[in-house]
């Protein structure tokens, strides 16, 4: 992902902060090289689960799909918790019709300064950190 | 009855023949998705659950609107209507 979009996930975290931030990933079908990446809201309103808001959700996935793209991945923060993908953040990975070649980004707001990982979540409910790539 | 286009998600377009975008005919959302079953049986599990409500894990907007603030599958469509079908995502720390 470029520098920017890291930026963007780190800020969107801070922004929903006392709350759970999330967003998407938009990029190439199937890929992993993020192009966007579209803050949504936080439909649960909760510091300790998230809900993309259904409506901003449909209308990034439509746009992407529009220009050739896709969801290729969702980015959420943990506010008082490591970054890595809980026991919920597991089971919501591998519901049905979530495509599990997904990117899962976690950013946590836990010891003070953000810290972003991205995982990978198999259909067996197997975690895969991966490394996270930064260009300019 | 009006025709609607619906777009399917990433995970489902193998199940209906690898199309995104279908054109589909009925009176009602719930006319939409019954047709789509039965054009592409392999989509009923992913989309209804035995008493054929539609499943927790999927969302269907209709321009946007989530169909469970409308009419859920009571819905009435007017031509050139666009649904879209997507998982829902949630999760928590
Ligand atoms: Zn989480």
């Amino acid at each position: 992902m470029d520098r920017l979009h890291w930026l963007q996930m780190l800020a969107a975290a801070w922004d929903a902060y006392p709350l759970e931030g999330c967003g998407l990933l938009i990029g190439a079908p199937g890929g992993g090289r993020v192009e966007r990446f579209v803050t949504i809201d936080n439909e649960a309103g909760s510091s300790r689960i998230y809900r993309l808001d259904g409506n901003q959700y449909a209308r990034a996935a439509l746009d992407a799909d529009d220009e050739g793209l896709d969801v290729i991945g969702v980015m959420h923060s943990h506010t008082h918790t490591a970054a890595y993908p809980s026991p919920t953040d597991v089971a919501e990975a591998t519901k049905p019709l979530v495509p599990p070649d997904w990117h899962w980004v976690i950013v946590s707001l836990a010891w003070g300064f953000p810290e972003l990982h991205s995982f990978r979540i198999d259909a067996g409910g197997g975690i895969h950190e991966e490394p996270v790539g930064l260009s300019i | 009855m009006v025709t609607v286009s619906v777009r399917l998600p990433t995970v489902l377009r193998p199940a209906a023949g690898g199309q995104s975008k279908l054109s589909v005919a009925g009176a009602a959302v719930g006319d939409v998705v019954d047709r789509l079953i039965e054009d592409y049986p392999a989509l009923e599990s992913n989309l209804v659950d035995d008493e054929g409500s539609v499943r927790k894990f999927v969302n269907i907007y209709l321009n946007d609107e989530d169909i469970r603030f409308l009419e859920s599958l009571e819905t009435p469509l007017s031509e050139g209507d666009e649904l879209a079908i997507l998982p829902a995502v949630a999760g928590g720390q």
